[in-house]
């Protein structure tokens, strides 16, 4: 079944976030970058606080801090005057200028704006990428493409053909990123990938502290993207007017690898035999170890699986992914949320759940109390932190993963991509539901069978609400 | 202080004490590209709010706003959980192009239907003004409707700061209360502003005041409900402590309901003796400040013994304070101070003038006082002014991680109570945890 929850006009605790949010993390991945959010300054604020609770990262944005002359007479000035204020300070490479609901509503041209000001002011080296980024536009997932499409569109130059490859990739995770990085260079593989915050949003402790931290895309390597041999992009759920693939395919006659991320079996070998037709390398012997193991894991946790009845929600093409490790390990999934109001999730999906003999609800443009009512007979759900109301409403415990984890460390660190991620976060799954039965194991027994004379009545039985806390509205 | 990258708009907003003769300025608009820490007018009235339990807390605009305040505040309630939700009405492309009213009336419909409220807040958010929507009429046509309270709350983000928002906040906080006074007002009773039961602040309190004799009649905004606040003009007296959210609702309650206020404050020994002395005092009734001296005395007691051993641990390190109000700095100095610690740096993001009068008295020659502050300010006078601690918001911690400086959480997140005696020694207790951590030798 495909839901749509806009049979309710209210959004009762969102699964998403706004486009400029999902904006910002693409350019964190540039070297030697900044952002400015055109609007008012809370946006900024709001959308700052999030991420570096979730990346415990310092996270510089700027606002163009439009007030009330601002909304009445446009907010061009303020803009200029926030782009000379940011370049003073942070002396940046490049700068993303992104849109808000205000400066959008108000009708802001931050196109004809920042050529003008990089004009008038007479810097020519200094590269702005306007991105039209109106919140109630899409949701963040939206946003972030929305910035790498353009960043692509707005740099790249034909460029005569080299040995590089392009890999683009979605909101994973930094420690993701470096994953990515590492099976590249095991089938030696020389790479552009985009955006690359594997460092500049988890940045190691050395002194001294730098505002703009080391690391990220190069501009000149995204300025050759056109050259590349290939593009890999883990783009499965975009639409193709937000995807830097199909625009570098279409534009400059780019090969394009359009792959799922690469979490669980098929997707990784997916990812494999792309790199593997491109670089005409054999994957290596360590890697085909790993893809071992983590076959030899998921047939030592079959059985713990197989009870796993699943709620995926979150980014679509991180919950793409991560049904399909479910569907392999036979954590079948009742509930399919994204909070993107178009995806190609239940198409996708629909052909590879033969085997799932219960019916699976996908939810669009998803919030928490759709997400809820229809989890009721599933005991794990997988997902970014706002997830823990299901824990809380219904005792469904949670595996945190994607964007954003505010009530545990190391969002940025989790790994759950290639065979060895792949492993962890299987691993991570069998645990808690290991976890989850261990804990109710006893009691559930007990209740179910135990008829002994000083059986307790049911309501007085300790602990009946074991299931978790319950907290009722 | 000649500094390359130092943005010249932001000169007047930073000074360090006995080197100018001015105050440093406040109270402005942020400057464009600074990378401001402050937050908008929704944000401030949400703040105050949000606490009220049992209402409807209703986000009329796109859903970033709403996304952003879903239950990241730690306020304790011991009755409703509805609070607890984020309501939106997730504007989309076309509300923005035919009006988002139609939506909202439709949201407050459903809402009141399947939660059954007593009140409702709708707050409005920056595009809601430009797009034209009229808040206020469909909050009246609704209140009737459904014959229940449905409150618009003035709080575009644009239209100032985060002080705006506290001031929408005390208007829609004064549309509860009966419009009429004076009330026939209760003998040994008062309401407590400014306390927003972060870790259950304000059960703390309230217990201390039962103790010596005193009811809490309603409490703003803390574990309040809507009957609560109905009944707030029967209470004697206010007493106020977070005055930069409540002072104008303080001061017209004054004025509707003859109800005097005091300014007080939990935060840190000297404090909490002193505002229960003080609140003990305004009542005629002499048997109050033998109570209170005798509670002093009992918490007081095994306190201290406490605090002593950590002010040795504590002794020549230095603080950097930068909180969100001029009441919480003010405290902290005095904190820090009971602590063996000195402040070296100051600021907030929406201090009053008076509030950084007190400050600059309170502080050592050659502080750094900085108002609306940014990232690279901070990192420069931290770093400047060798700080070992510092004491801000979520924003602000990893910068201070990362400069090796140590963090305390003053935010309205936290799970610890630091108000009243109790909060005294979680306080120090939570500075020795960062700052005596031996990771430091590490880094
Ligand atoms: S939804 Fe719009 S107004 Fe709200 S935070 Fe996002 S950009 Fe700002
Ligand atoms: S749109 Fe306005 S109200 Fe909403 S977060 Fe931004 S500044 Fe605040």
């Amino acid at each position: 079944m495909d839901t749509n929850v806009h049979f309710r006009s209210a959004t009762e605790n969102p699964c998403k976030m706004c486009m400029p949010m999902g904006a910002i993390l693409p350019f964190k991945g540039l070297e030697n970058s900044m952002v400015l959010i055109h609007g008012s300054q809370g946006c900024s604020t709001y959308m700052r606080r999030h991420m570096a609770e979730h990346f415990n990262e310092p996270i510089d944005v700027a606002s163009s801090s439009l007030n009330e002359n601002g909304t009445i007479y446009g907010g061009e000035k303020n803009l200029k005057q926030g782009l000379d204020n940011l370049m003073q300070v942070y002396a940046p490479e490049v700068i993303g200028v992104l849109t808000t609901c205000l400066a959008e509503t108000i009708g802001e041209d931050i196109d004809r704006i920042t050529s003008q000001y990089l004009q008038e002011r007479g810097l020519l080296k200094s590269l702005i990428v306007p991105v039209s980024t109106p919140g109630y536009g899409g949701s963040h997932a939206e946003g972030y493409w929305q910035a790498v499409k353009t960043i692509v569109s707005h740099l790249a130059t034909a460029t005569p053909k080299h040995s590089k490859l392009n890999v683009i990739i979605p909101d994973i995770s930094p420690a993701d990123i470096r994953e990515i990085k590492r099976i590249l260079a095991m089938m030696q593989l020389d790479y552009t990938l985009l955006p690359d915050y594997s460092t500049t949003l988890d940045r190691p402790l050395v002194k001294p502290y730098r505002k703009v931290p080391d690391g990220g895309t190069k501009i000149e390597d995204i300025m050759a993207m056109p050259g590349a041999r290939a593009t890999v992009q883990f783009g499965l759920t975009l639409e193709q007017n937000l995807s830097p693939g199909h625009y570098l395919a279409k534009e400059f006659g780019v090969p394009l690898y359009n792959l799922p991320i690469p979490i669980g079996v098929q997707n990784t070998d997916l990812f494999l035999q792309a790199l593997q037709e491109i670089s005409g390398v054999a994957v290596p012997a360590a890697l085909q170890d790993e893809r071992g193991r983590l076959l030899d894991a998921m047939v030592d946790s079959h059985k713990y699986n197989f009870q796993g009845r699943s709620v995926i929600f979150g980014e679509a093409e991180l919950v793409y992914a991560v049904c399909q490790l479910c569907l392999e390990n036979g954590v079948y999934p009742v509930t399919v949320a994204t909070g993107s109001k178009n995806s190609p999730l239940a198409q996708l999906l629909q052909p590879k759940l033969t085997d799932v003999d219960h019916p699976v609800e996908f939810i669009h443009n998803a919030d928490f109390v759709a997400i809820l009512a229809h989890s009721m007979d599933a005991n794990i759900a997988i997902g970014p932190s706002d997830g823990r109301y299901l824990t809380e409403k219904q005792g469904i415990p949670l595996v945190r993963l994607g964007f954003p984890i505010h009530d545990r460390v190391g969002g940025q660190r989790i790994l759950s991509v290639g065979y060895a991620g792949s492993m962890m976060l299987l691993d991570q799954i069998t645990n808690t539901l290991l976890a989850e039965k261990q804990r109710g194991y006893r009691q559930t027994m007990y209740d179910t069978f135990y008829r002994g004379a000083d059986r307790l009545p049911d309501a007085t039985l300790p602990n009946s609400g074991l299931r978790g806390e319950r907290h009722e509205l | 202080m000649v500094n390359e990258q130092a943005i010249a708009a932001r000169t007047a907003s930073i000074k360090t004490k006995g080197q100018q003769k001015q105050q440093v300025a406040c109270d402005t608009d942020s400057v464009a590209g600074a990378v401001s820490q402050r937050a908008c007018v929704y944000s401030g009235a949400r703040v105050v709010l949000n606490p009220i339990t049992d209402a409807v807390h209703l986000v009329h605009g796109p859903i970033g706003c709403a996304s952003y305040t879903w239950d990241i505040r730690g306020s304790l309630s011991s009755g409703s959980e509805l609070y607890r939700n984020s309501f939106s009405t997730d504007l989309q492309e076309e509300d923005v192009i035919f009006g988002g009213e139609k939506k909202l009336v439709s949201s407050i419909d459903e809402l009141v239907s399947k939660y059954q409220p007593e009140l409702v807040f709708v707050y409005s958010t920056c595009i809601v003004g430009v797009i034209g929507d009229d808040l206020q009429a469909v909050c009246k046509a609704a209140e009737k409707k459904h014959n229940i309270r449905i409150i618009p709350v003035q709080s575009s983000g644009f239209a100032g700061n985060k002080s705006a928002g506290y001031r929408a906040a005390c208007d829609a906080l004064l549309k509860i209360m009966p419009n009429e006074g004076p009330v026939e007002q209760k003998g040994n009773t008062v309401n407590y502003l400014g306390d927003f039961n972060l870790a259950g602040e304000i059960w703390i309190i309230k217990d201390y005041l039962k103790r010596i004799g005193i009811e809490v009649n309603a409490t703003f905004t803390g574990d309040s409900s809507y009957r609560t606040l109905q009944r707030a003009p029967q209470a004697a007296l206010n007493i106020m402590q977070c005055a930069g959210s409540m002072a104008y609702l303080a001061q017209r309650m004054e004025d509707i309901y003859a109800i005097p206020y005091l300014r007080v404050s939990f935060l840190g020994l000297t404090d909490t003796a002193a505002s229960l002395r003080s609140i003990a005092a305004s009542f005629s009734d002499p048997m109050l400040a033998h109570r209170t001296e005798a509670l002093i005395a009992t918490e007081t007691a095994t306190i201290n013994r406490q605090l002593e051993a950590y002010r040795t641990k504590f002794k020549g390190k230095k603080a950097a304070i930068f909180v969100g109000g001029g009441f919480k700095a003010i405290s902290l100095i005095k904190q820090f101070r009971e602590l063996n610690i000195e402040v070296v740096m100051i600021g907030t993001q929406t201090g009053k003038q008076e509030d950084y009068a007190v400050m600059q008295e309170l502080v050592n020659d050659g502080t750094v006082i900085l108002d609306d502050a940014n990232p690279a300010e901070l990192e420069k006078f931290m770093v400047e002014k060798g700080a070992n601690i510092l004491v801000g918001g979520v924003k602000e911690r990893p910068l201070a991680y990362k400069l090796g400086v140590a963090f305390i959480d003053h935010n309205h997140d936290r799970k610890h109570p630091l108000s009243g005696f109790v909060g005294a020694v979680n306080f120090a207790q939570e500075v020795y945890s960062t700052l005596c951590s031996p990771v430091w030798h590490y880094v």
